[in-house]
């Protein structure tokens, strides 16, 4: 404990004892960690957690392309009742590589992967997450094991569907299922190991004077995932060897056949993937907090409500898991229980909801292209939400079960929710991570575009759901046409939405004007650094005197704070400290 | 990168404030490992509760197949391992280079002990053709005496536990040799010895898993 009592002893002499200046971010940075080290090889071998992050996010972007290309082709399938242009086969093996790539490739380690890697070391005023090494680490075995779900594609694919249950998935024959199995093994260790990096960045390498409540609801929301990857990953590693050796050697475990039991399979498998859905959404929610602040010029309405309902998803996460098995031979009492916990878990995320639309409240709103997917997302994730609820009532669920109404409320919830939260982070960091802007009314054409599109797509698949088609179908009776073929039209848009994207980011990449250190005029601490930031983040050690979301003071006052003579800093911070500090507009003794 | 100051010990990596926040940094780490661990270990007891509880005659039965005595002999080499392991830590804070090596030495001895007492009883079961899943193939005297349908589940259990159990044990001793070659060249002293602290954490966890293995596998009654 000694280390924390120093750095409680910092936070508390610095403000008053030091020198504190007023840190001024250059508008036009010449060091940036973009500049630093050059060449492939500086990238593939850096240890720094921006470009780490940078890094996921490209292979993130890579596999939604793939994945979304695979729904666009499985959309195009579903045009007419019989075969349209693929074999039934095929089919299952494009939806279960569309379900899993996207669930374990892109939804899991998109938001706290990619941007988390970005802005959490910056939120925190940190120089790096706490294991650099094991953070590069990270990134290569989340490559790993996606080599190995391509050599499964290599061994006569799988078809399972994500979820790989038993008996089938242990008694197929095809070798690709045990390659991809060990993919997703694999997988989990990137996870585990990003979880583990930011708990511990988050309770030891905090800048001096922020205090636990001063963190960043996106931090705040970071931590909760972490916990939960730390804790459910593991469960999702032993089972998925388990169910590799059960198709290697036949141990029985799963396997009727053998003596096994597959809704203990079943167990295991949703121990992890429930609460998975939050290591997918919950990042989301950090997002949207940030930025709905931002554009609403207004201090977070509940702080501590939004903070603590995190970790509430996070703990009632892992009591619910019986709700996917209400048909899967569970005793009663436990499906009664289930149902009733899964109901909790509404009201932290409804907590949520009601903070922020309490901070929209006469907030002084500026219709940016983050606040405009933050919008989006409020409206799909409460349809999403709200119908999940419905799926956890008892007696709808054993109708609703395994129709295409789960499928469109999965939607709702993973691609109207996380998908769109990573999207309103992307372009609310894009300035910070790439130091260029984009095009603002392309970028809300795009909006529109994806919002348009997505409901198309996933409205009318609620309708044929609840009349009873079932999902994962490759034929259906004619009645449902027209859904099919309404729902197909509006995955069209929603790719023409996403490619829209592509082209006017490459666009600013290459052409995109200057964004200047805060464009967004944000209190967030990471927007307190130049654009792109410098390898160590911040030139300074910061000295955090204010909260995250102090908007009730102007600009001119709100200080950030910088320690200039601080003892434990580098040698060529100070130099750099002292030059900026020069530049500063004003001094004071706080 | 390169921003060491003369301040700035060289052990101390570049984004720590100091040598301090480093270790905790490192130890707060490792025990969040270790919680994955727990879990991670925690499926492999979850699915032996509900073969128990599903099959108890069959666990009473085939555990007498398991020889306790070696066991036995395995958890107090483990024990003494833990021990060997903190006092590596021990010599380390106190700066004795010679008796950081000495019980480094040593526990990765009593690891090797281990490992090889477990490879003779793995031998013995799978000459019996006490083997895993499919290779299931007991001799006639076996059989007669473990004449239940399921009995290749506790041994698929058995199995799987052992040998994710020995896997951790094999990856401990990689660290630990590791750990020996830098202790020879000096690296660890009371200033620094993190590494020394987190693998014997490590180790101490898997000392404890197999402290709740030895019982549950070997001494059912």
């Amino acid at each position: 404990m000694a280390s924390l009592s120093k750095t409680e002893n910092t936070a508390q002499i610095t403000p008053k004892k030091l020198k504190v200046k007023r840190f001024v971010p250059l508008e036009n940075p010449i060091n940036t960690y973009l500049t630093d080290e050059k060449g492939i090889w500086a990238w593939l071998t850096t240890v720094d957690h921006k470009k780490i992050g940078l890094m996921y996010l490209g292979a993130v972007a890579f596999f939604f392309a793939l994945a979304g290309f695979l729904a666009i082709a499985l959309r195009t399938e579903l045009w007419t009742p019989a075969k349209t242009f693929i074999e039934a086969d095929t089919y299952n093996q494009l939806f279960t590589l569309h379900g899993a790539m996207m669930v374990f490739f892109v939804l899991v380690p998109s938001i706290p992967a990619a941007l988390g890697n970005f802005i959490l070391p910056m939120q925190l005023g940190a120089k790096d997450v706490a294991f650099p090494r094991l953070n590069l680490a990270s990134f290569y075995i989340y490559a790993f094991g996606a080599i190995f779900t391509f050599l499964s594609l290599a061994n006569n694919g799988f078809d399972t569907g994500w979820t790989f249950y038993t008996p089938y998935s242990s008694d197929t024959n095809s070798a690709g299922i045990i390659w991809v199995t060990l993919g997703v093994f694999i997988l989990g260790f990137s996870s585990i190991l990003t979880g583990t990096n930011f708990i511990t960045t988050i309770h030891k390498l905090r800048a001096p004077g922020i205090s636990w409540d001063r963190l960043p609801l996106n931090v705040w929301a970071l931590y909760a995932t972490s916990i939960i990857q730390v804790l459910a990953t593991p469960v999702l590693a032993i089972t998925i060897l388990l169910l590799a050796m059960e198709n290697i050697l036949d141990i029985g475990i799963f396997d009727p056949a053998l003596g096994g039991d597959p809704v203990l399979y079943q167990h295991f498998f949703w121990f992890y993937s429930h609460p998975a859905v939050y290591i997918m959404i919950v990042p989301g929610f950090g997002i949207i907090s940030e930025v709905i602040t931002t554009f609403s010029k207004k201090t977070i309405f509940g702080y501590w409500a939004i903070a603590l309902s995190s970790l509430a998803i996070a703990f009632i996460g892992f009591l619910v898991w019986g709700h996917h098995m209400f048909t899967s031979g569970q005793s009663a009492v436990a499906t009664t229980i289930f149902s009733f916990l899964t109901f909790l878990v509404g009201i932290p995320t409804g907590i949520k909801i009601f903070n922020w639309v309490a901070t929209l409240y006469r907030g002084s709103i500026s219709m940016k292209t983050p606040m405009l997917y933050v919008f989006i997302f409020i409206f799909l994730f409460s349809i999403g939400g709200f119908t999940g609820i419905m799926l956890g009532a008892l007696s709808v669920d054993i109708h609703l079960h395994d129709t295409y109404y789960v499928v469109a409320h999965f939607h709702y919830v993973m691609m109207g929710g996380t998908l769109i939260a990573l999207l309103a982070g992307l372009h609310y960091w894009w300035p910070k991570m790439t130091g260029k802007m984009y095009n603002e009314p392309l970028a809300k054409t795009a909006a529109i575009f994806i919002f348009i599109g997505f409901n198309v797509t996933f409205l009318p698949q609620f309708i044929m759901g609840a009349q009873g088609m079932p999902r994962r179908y490759y034929n259906y009776i004619d009645q449902f046409t027209p859904f099919h073929q309404t729902s197909t039209i509006g995955s069209y848009i929603l790719a023409v939405g996403f490619l829209v994207i592509l082209f006017y980011l490459v666009h600013s990449l290459i052409k995109g004007q200057k964004a200047g250190p805060n464009p967004w005029n944000s209190r967030g601490l990471e927007w307190q650094s130049n654009s792109p930031p410098d390898f160590h983040n911040f030139s300074h050690t910061p000295v955090v005197i204010h909260g995250p979301y102090d908007y009730h003071q102007p600009m001119e006052e709100f200080q950030l704070g910088l320690a200039v003579d601080h003892e434990y800093g580098d040698e060529q911070d100070k130099v750099a400290a002292e030059a900026h500090a020069s530049s500063a507009t004003e001094t004071t003794e706080a | 990168m390169a921003n060491h100051s003369a301040t700035h010990p060289k052990h101390v990596h570049h984004h720590f404030v100091d040598s301090n926040q480093q270790f905790e940094s490192a130890k707060l780490g490792m025990w969040v490992f270790l919680v994955n661990e727990i879990l991670f270990f925690g499926g492999l007891f979850c699915a032996y509760i509900v073969f128990r509880a599903w099959y108890p005659e069959l666990f009473t039965q085939a555990a007498l197949e398991l020889n306790t005595f070696w066991g036995a002999v395995n958890t107090v080499v483990l024990i003494g391992s833990s021990l060997t392991v903190a006092m590596a830590i021990r010599s380390a804070q106190n700066n004795q280079k010679r008796g950081l090596e000495i019980n480094l030495l040593i526990t990765i001895l009593l690891a090797c002990v281990f490992l090889v007492i477990k490879y003779f009883e793995y031998e013995h079961k799978l000459h019996l053709g006490i083997a895993p899943g499919s290779f299931w193939n007991p001799t006639p005297e076996i059989a007669a005496v473990l004449d239940h349908p399921k009995a290749n589940i506790f041994f698929g259990i058995y199995y799987m536990m052992t040998a994710v159990h020995g896997l951790h044990v094999i990856i401990g001793i990689v660290l630990m040799v590791w750990l020996y070659l830098r202790a020879r060249k000096g690296h660890f002293n009371s200033e620094y010895y993190t590494p020394v602290e987190i693998t014997g954490l490590y180790w101490h966890l898997v000392d404890l898993i197999w402290i709740f293995l030895f019982p549950l596998l070997y001494l059912i009654e």
